[in-house]
């Protein structure tokens, strides 16, 4: 930093000048700054999972509190990757994960392209399209179960009106066949719109010269379509794609309102579990090893994502 | 762009673009729709078969939204006539007004944790993402990084811990819990985003500030602060949302004092079940800031959406 005119000019001044002059040093402020959300991090985030990390290797139970809490070393972890329900809960999460990112890539790209031929009022539209995204999932969760009602929901008429079936002949949230897609339509409903807006920053940081030296060469749109603009805009759909993968695998507030985890336990995905476990089974010991084995799936899956997103920028 | 351009879209592809966005945007509505409208319904509307699209409004949901109420006596009822229009809507059913209901306190709750967490946020995030911009800070990079995957956890586990030691310290089902715990869970992400804002801003307005005799903290808040003002602002609006849609901790975590509205909502019961035109006018009530937020915002928000992703 010596080389700056400003560090210049300080250093050639007395040293008691100069601190009166630039008052705390820049190191000084640099830690008076950082220090209260480092310490804020440390207490809501770090502390936490350092106890969570303890507290997997004991029999805890937070409920009560005057029992004597014994270490059981590994056997929470054992007990856990050997139950089959754990692997049905991963199930219905990759279910859940797989079908949500397939159709919010698919209609969220097809939207940004659409909005990329910058029709009149495009920006209007986007604005319309991204409301359900900046609502509340649990409160709009909850409304439509509502409209998943059989009987008298929106949806089910709907349906109805469309294919000439009974309204009251299909359960969407009661069927086992059918509450896991109710919620990936819900969730593609309120997250698509993510994966437009990161999409339609792809297409707009495309410079127009690469189109059009391609037009000199006579390539065809379509051939532009599959040489210039997906391989352009894949790096920032994969973003798009790691965001929304890391949001549904800690999904919580909109599956807990639609399902509660039924109907048996087919949309039961593991944050809900692990809310059975930890808040009302008050297993504490067993659901803090739960809470562990699923931060290191994300944080695992997470990272081996990111070294294939950084293999495709550098391309 | 001149009209020559061979990468502007032909009139009729524009055209077909927009009636596909047009469609889509208009059947993502619906459900939106939905709520404003069922908002307005008696109950029997709200459950009649088919759904209706046209029927007589009324301000019961609203009156059964804010108040509590009792079925009384006939004698009662007659002794007693009705004060007001609300009186009016209740009395149909032989009940009587009792007082008010627990929904303009959790929607407060919601006001003061969301402001309060957002107010924090910024503050600390601010500070922070300055002496990351311009201080050679150790480790710099780790650190960012290490902000970020806090994220990573899913809020079911972090609340474990949380749990037990809001216990300890006193801060369960407190305001001051939910604002320190917001604040934790949005400081990364406002770290993060300041930090590309203030990046933004030429560091020769400050040095010219030094020059001139301020000091650090002088030219941080004289010539940094206003320039940052409008990333400020958008990162507000993303630390207030997440803070006012937040539902799994608050469902965990708090439940008579300071519970936020989310998780309060879907509990509201009506008579023989779940009174939706109720339910609907809360979720309105709750639901409109943040769509007039949204509209007009705009340019801040979709900036701040694709800018925070595409930095990370």
């Amino acid at each position: 930093m010596s080389d700056r005119t400003v560090d210049r000019v300080a250093q050639a001044t007395p040293v008691r000048v100069a601190r009166k002059i630039r008052g705390l040093s820049d190191r000084a402020i640099a830690w008076i700054f950082i220090s209260p959300t480092i310490f804020l991090l440390l207490a809501i985030n770090i502390f936490p999972l350092i106890w969570t990390i303890q507290l997997s290797f004991t029999n805890f139970k937070a409920n009560r509190i005057g029992r004597e809490v014994k270490d059981v070393g590994f056997r929470n972890y054992e007990r856990i990757l050997t139950d089959s329900d754990t692997w049905l809960n991963m199930q219905a999460t990759a279910h859940f994960l797989f079908w949500t990112i397939f159709f919010q890539v698919l209609i969220g790209f097809t939207l940004a392209w659409l909005l990329n031929k910058k029709f009149r009022g495009n920006d209007l539209w986007t604005t319309i399209i991204v409301l359900p995204m900046m609502l509340s999932p649990a409160v709009v969760g909850n409304f439509w179960k509502f409209l998943y009602q059989p009987q008298i929901g929106l949806f089910n008429y709907i349906v109805s009106w469309f294919t000439g079936k009974d309204p009251s002949s299909f359960e969407m949230l009661g069927s086992v066949q059918l509450a896991p897609w109710a919620i990936v339509i819900v969730d593609t409903w309120m997250w698509t719109p993510f994966v437009m807006l990161i999409c339609l920053a792809g297409l707009r940081s495309i410079p127009d010269y690469i189109y059009e030296a391609a037009e000199v060469d006579r390539a065809s749109k379509l051939r532009q379509f599959f040489t210039i603009t997906i391989p352009m805009v894949l790096p920032f759909l994969m973003l798009a794609v790691l965001f929304r993968g890391i949001e549904n695998f800690k999904m919580f507030d909109l599956v807990v309102q639609l399902t509660g985890g039924g109907p048996g336990s087919t949309t039961e995905l593991t944050s809900i579990n692990l809310k059975r476990e930890a808040f009302e089974k008050w297993r504490t010991g067993y659901a803090s090893a739960y809470a562990i084995i699923l931060f290191v799936t994300v944080f695992g899956l997470a990272s081996i994502y990111v070294k294939a997103l950084n293999k495709v920028k550098q391309r | 762009m001149s009209s020559f351009s061979v990468t502007e879209p032909s009139k009729r592809s524009k055209w077909v673009a927009g009636t596909l966005v047009i469609t889509y945007a208009l059947i993502t509505m619906i459900p939106l729709v939905w709520i404003l409208l069922t908002g307005f319904k008696s109950p029997a509307d709200a459950i009649s078969y088919p759904p209706k699209v046209v029927f007589d409004p009324t301000l019961e949901g609203y009156v059964n939204l804010f108040t509590t109420r009792t079925r009384q006596t006939q004698e009662f009822l007659n002794a007693n006539p009705p004060q007001n229009w609300a009186d009016e809507i209740v009395r149909q059913y032989d009940m009587v007004i009792v007082g008010p209901s627990k929904f303009g306190e959790r929607f407060m709750n919601s006001v003061i944790i969301g402001f309060g967490s957002t107010f924090l946020s910024i503050f600390l995030g601010t500070l922070a993402a300055y002496a990351f911009s311009r201080f050679k800070v150790p480790l710099k990079d780790d650190l960012l990084f290490f902000i970020l995957s806090t994220r990573m956890m899913p809020p079911v586990a972090v609340a474990i811990p949380i749990f037990l030691m809001f216990r300890n310290l006193g801060l369960s089902d407190t305001h001051l819990g939910m604002i320190l715990l917001y604040t934790g869970v949005n400081i990364s992400l406002a770290v993060w985003l300041l930090k590309g804002f203030i990046d933004e801003i030429p560091r020769e307005y400050e040095e010219a500030a030094l020059i001139d005799g301020y000091t650090r903290f002088q030219a941080f808040y004289k010539v940094v602060l206003p320039q940052a003002a409008t990333g400020i602002a958008s990162t507000a609006i993303f630390c207030l949302i997440f803070a006012w849609n937040e539902y799994a901790f608050a469902v965990l975590l708090t439940s008579a004092t300071a519970q936020t509205a989310p998780p309060f909502i879907p509990t509201i019961i009506g008579v023989g079940g779940l009174d939706w035109p109720a339910v609907a006018a809360g979720a309105t009530i709750f639901l409109i800031p943040v769509m007039i937020f949204t509209i007009l915002m705009r340019k801040h928000l979709l900036r701040g959406i694709t800018f925070g992703a595409v930095r990370k």
